[in-house]
């Protein structure tokens, strides 16, 4: 019998300890003595630092030390970053402020006290001499010459990069029409419900530190941690136990991280920090951030000839890892799902008085959908054709792909229009654009939205990435036969606990209890480069799938050996190798049968595996681990590893339709329907596809209609708890309508995409689409994300 | 400046001493070390740390510990009995109602007390009676569906 995990909706093995309140998230994890953590931050976007005085912070009863910037500036290395463009501007980034301070939250100070209540008192006693410093936090502002941030560099330009292929102004001089749009993408917060955290211990006797962190990438965080602090990076472990969401940012290698584990081995004490509310939305990466001019050129039949987007990114104050990346990454998606023979990226890259924008769930890809999606609904209303045609016009068809974009990709499969064509069948297209015309003449606004987005997962080979775009995972079958998978991903949310069992249950046909699964810790798992950017499964499953092909190689060497049998004759099925009967073969041939019970000489008979015609790989884990009947120059043991690197990228795709009423007396947006039709490619588990493009979708949501960090002039931060920035609650999503269209990937052995970002990516331009559209009577083509109550009454009531 | 406080917690009882300011998810989770009750804001905006407390869902980082003296509280590790999982556990496990699992106590204690109040809930009752809990994973749809399993289990029971 042969196991059919592979796409079921297979419950979670992760969720009983979840929901019984039995899992530990780094704040759950107590040590015995441990010291708490409490970090002084600026109040001002850009002050010199003139004196601090932590007297009276020092002599507080619990107090057991205080470090400022200064003291700690040639201790521990610059938080880094990881992203190298030509002439990159990269201010020196120090845990904490030494001469100046940068953006509101800014770390200044540290105490360290006995409990964190103690420590919060204490941190309130230290007096920070600040004098105000001119500030700029409007992007176009900075890059026009704004004040300057960094006294290093003399203007705040971090860089300037121009991308794409194709004549681009010869597009624009030929094309019969143009459109274009200033479009703006306000900074969002991640807001995982688990703030950031770190817990370090140093063990002083081994010379050994380990960090306990929430974080998405624990062994690039052991590098990067380890060359800051100076430590040899095999004396460093990076544990992340349970990590409640990321989004992206824990991506990420903090100022934090690294300072907690220093202050442990100065102490010789487990130190804590845990990051509170407040602190994550100031001081934790910020996503989005971008002001740009998109501009597409076409003939009169709805025909792309070109593409070009000019844009403003607003960096924030330093480099987090990745921030500069982020917006290049924005540039390779311009081509959306289309075919576009020009495609040009200008970007200006600058720094502001704020906090770093980096990776928030989607990257710089939401932002090319954005922008994309939006010009082809402005295309579509310049020639009066249908949303949905204006798209269907300009696919690849299916058979064009492997299908080159003026970006530099090389798409993997795809099939856009069935995708279109699903979505439009579930909404009953044709009766839903009647049912508008018919609400419009009685006074209604109903709107329709189209999103026929491409995304790019599975990041990625390594020739794309910063520093390795592979995966790792080891594959091992204990004597008992249970198997232990070791894999490099990280997951904090996506149940790869379930769905690499699930993968590996089928392969190795066992029953997917006897499987786990093990990650995110740098003392028991090989290295692994982490989970974000869509890349788990298609990277990291497809490392489990080939290391369990090299198992069962392994495996089946040492089956043949103990059933003394021709390894053609031996065949793995149901969890067992055995000897298959010697049919009279097409070559007319029959190879004498070994007899049972021959020992070839020198080998010892096993009592319990002589004389079978099929040995189970529970079996055989037990011989390759007692081994006394091993085939000649075999390894004991059995277990495999493997490092799987990506050829490709994977493109995923699909069709969001939403449909919204506006109404006429509040300007309050409802949505009558939403039906999103998503090809990941090949499913493993359509439960948890499912949860990721329900998750997307609604953060799609909160960036279309509530989210925004707001900072004022002095870049102060408005939108500084969860009572200022909206985060979407339950009564503000809709019922939502979901499908699939499959198209597997040629990239991986497994055919599998990614569909994490899926939902972010997608939804935002159908949202936005669909109440442009209802307002399309008042003569709206185009409005600002989040569009809110506020902005639409505006409009319906000329105000 | 210590106060005494006496309460029950899942039907265990405990005395302590505490500072008057400490807060009561403090308590559970550091002094009582039941760590299933989460902070997710401190402000009482998310409802990762929602607990019940004489029968009634509250905000366990805006309640003091001392303002539960005398008082029966029942966290997350009190839901499943006699290693039976409660119908809105065994609603979220099935329904896949969670993601990284953070909100996921709080939502699940919020979602009790409203099946607690109203045994058939409709779609859009389940979302008004969610609304102080926030999740950033799941989107929510398969967390009301996971609410709606457990309106349905229990009614049959």
């Amino acid at each position: 019998m042969t196991n059919n995990y592979v796409g079921q909706r297979v419950k979670r093995t992760e969720d009983p300890r979840l929901i019984k309140g039995l899992a530990h998230y780094v704040d759950d994890i107590s040590l015995p003595g441990t010291l708490h953590v409490a970090f002084v931050r600026s109040y001002f976007a850009h002050a010199k630092i003139n004196g601090i005085d932590t007297s009276a912070a020092e002599s507080a009863p619990g107090v057991v030390a205080v470090y400022t910037g200064k003291e700690v500036a040639d201790k521990i290395g610059p938080v880094p970053c990881a992203g190298a463009l030509p002439d990159l501007k990269v201010p020196d980034h120090r845990v904490l402020a030494t001469n100046k301070v940068y953006f509101v939250g800014h770390p200044v100070a540290v105490v360290v006290a006995t409990d964190r209540y103690t420590a919060r008192d204490a941190a309130d006693l230290i007096i920070v001499d600040y004098e105000e410093l001119p500030v700029v936090t409007d992007v176009e502002q900075a890059a026009a010459g704004g004040p300057v941030i960094h006294d290093a560099f003399s203007d705040n330009i971090a860089y300037r990069l121009t991308s794409g292929e194709g004549d681009i102004d010869a597009a624009f001089s030929a094309a019969d029409r143009t459109v274009k749009q200033r479009i703006l993408h306000k900074r969002l917060a991640p807001i995982a419900m688990e703030p950031r955290g770190v817990l370090a211990r140093y063990f002083p006797g081994e010379e050994e530190l380990t960090l306990w962190s929430s974080t998405q990438i624990p062994h690039l965080m052991r590098t990067q941690v380890a060359l800051m602090i100076g430590m040899p990076e095999n004396k460093l472990r990076v544990i992340t136990p349970e990590v409640g969401g990321g989004f992206g940012s824990k991506l990420n290698v903090y100022a934090e991280e690294a300072l907690l584990g220093w202050i442990s081995m100065q102490l010789g004490k487990p130190v804590k920090w845990i990051e509170t509310r407040r602190e994550n939305i100031q001081a934790t990466i910020h996503g989005r951030g971008q002001v740009g001019d998109i501009e597409v050129a076409f003939k009169n039949d709805g025909t792309l000839t070109g593409l070009r987007y000019s844009v403003f990114a607003d960096l924030g104050a330093y480099h987090q890892l990745l921030t500069p990346a982020i917006p290049t990454l924005t540039g390779l998606m311009l081509s959306g799902a289309y075919k576009i023979p020009a495609i040009q990226m200008n970007i200006t890259a600058c720094f502001t008085n704020k906090m770093a924008t980096d990776a928030y769930r989607g990257a710089g890809r939401p932002e090319a959908t954005y922008v994309v999606e939006r010009a082809l609904d402005l295309m579509a209303a310049e020639l009066g054709m249908d949303a949905a045609e204006v798209r269907r016009k300009n696919f690849p068809a299916p058979n064009e792909f492997p299908f080159h974009t003026a970006t530099g990709l090389d798409y993997d499969s795809g099939d856009y229009e069935a995708a279109l064509n699903k979505a439009q069948q579930i909404a009953g297209y044709a009766e839903l654009r009647e049912k508008q015309r018919k609400a419009r003449d009685e006074g209604r606004l109903i709107g329709i939205g189209i999103s026929t987005y491409v995304e790019i997962c599975a990041l990625g080979p390594s020739q794309a990435m910063p520093a390795g775009g592979w995966e790792s995972a080891t594959v091992r079958i204990e004597p008992t036969g249970k198997v232990t998978i070791l894999t490099g991903a990280s997951p904090h949310g996506q149940g790869q606990e379930t769905s690499f069992a699930q993968i590996a249950a089928d392969e190795l046909g066992v029953h997917i209890n006897d499987i786990t699964v093990i990650h995110g810790d740098t003392g028991v798992v090989q290295y692994g480069i982490g989970t974000f950017g869509s890349r788990a499964t298609a990277v990291g499953g497809t490392a489990v799938f080939v290391a369990i092909q090299k198992l069962k190689e392994k495996a089946h060497k040492i089956a043949t050996h103990i059933l003394k049998a021709d390894a053609s004759r031996v065949a793995f099925e149901g969890g067992k190798f055995s000897r298959q009967a010697a049919a009279a073969s097409a070559a007319g041939t029959s190879e004498p049968v070994v007899p049972v019970g021959q020992a070839p000489a020198g080998a010892l008979p096993d009592p319990d595996t002589e004389g079978k015609s099929s040995l189970t790989l529970q079996e055989i884990a037990l011989e390759a681990h007692i081994a006394k009947n091993l085939p000649p120059d075999t390894e004991p043991g059995l277990s495999a590893t493997y490092f799987f690197e990506p050829k490709n990228f994977t493109f995923p795709f699909g069709t969001h339709i939403a449909v919204v009423e506006v109404d006429r007396e509040t300007g309050d947006i409802d949505f009558l329907r939403y039906i999103a039709v998503d090809d990941c490619g090949r499913v493993i588990n359509p439960m948890l596809v499912d949860g990721q493009v329900h998750g997307g979708i609604v953060q799609s949501i909160g960036q279309a209609m509530y989210e925004e960090v707001v900072y004022d002039e002095q870049g102060q931060l408005i939108t500084g708890t969860l009572m200022d920035y909206a985060v979407p609650r339950a009564s503000h999503i809709p019922d939502f309508e979901l499908d699939r269209t499959e198209t597997p990937s040629p990239v991986n052995p497994l055919g599998v995409k990614g569909v994490g970002e899926a939902g972010t990516i997608g939804a935002t331009p159908a949202i936005v689409g669909a109440i442009v559209d209802a307002l399309a009577p008042f003569g709206v083509r185009h409005l600002d994300m989040p569009i809110k109550p506020e902005n639409v009454w505006r409009i319906i009531n000329g105000h | 400046m210590k106060k005494a406080i006496n309460l029950s917690v899942n039907g265990v009882s405990h005395t302590d001493e505490v500072e008057p300011r400490m807060l009561l998810v403090h308590y559970l989770r550091d002094v009582l070390d039941l760590t299933g009750t989460h902070v997710g804001c401190e402000t009482s905006l998310c409802g990762a740390c929602t607990v019940m407390l004489d029968g009634q869902a509250v905000k366990s980082c805006t309640v003091f510990a001392v303002q539960a003296d005398g008082s029966q509280v029942t966290t997350i590790e009190g839901f499943a009995k006699n290693g039976e999982l409660h119908p809105v556990q065994e609603g979220f496990w099935e329904k896949h109602g969670l993601q990284c699992g953070y909100c996921t106590p709080g939502m699940i204690v919020t979602a009790a007390q409203l099946l607690d109040r109203n045994a058939a809930p409709s779609r859009e009752e389940i979302c008004h009676g969610l609304e102080g809990n926030l999740c950033r994973c799941t989107g929510y749809q398969h967390i009301i569906e996971a609410v709606q399993y457990a309106a349905k289990k229990a009614g049959q029971s």
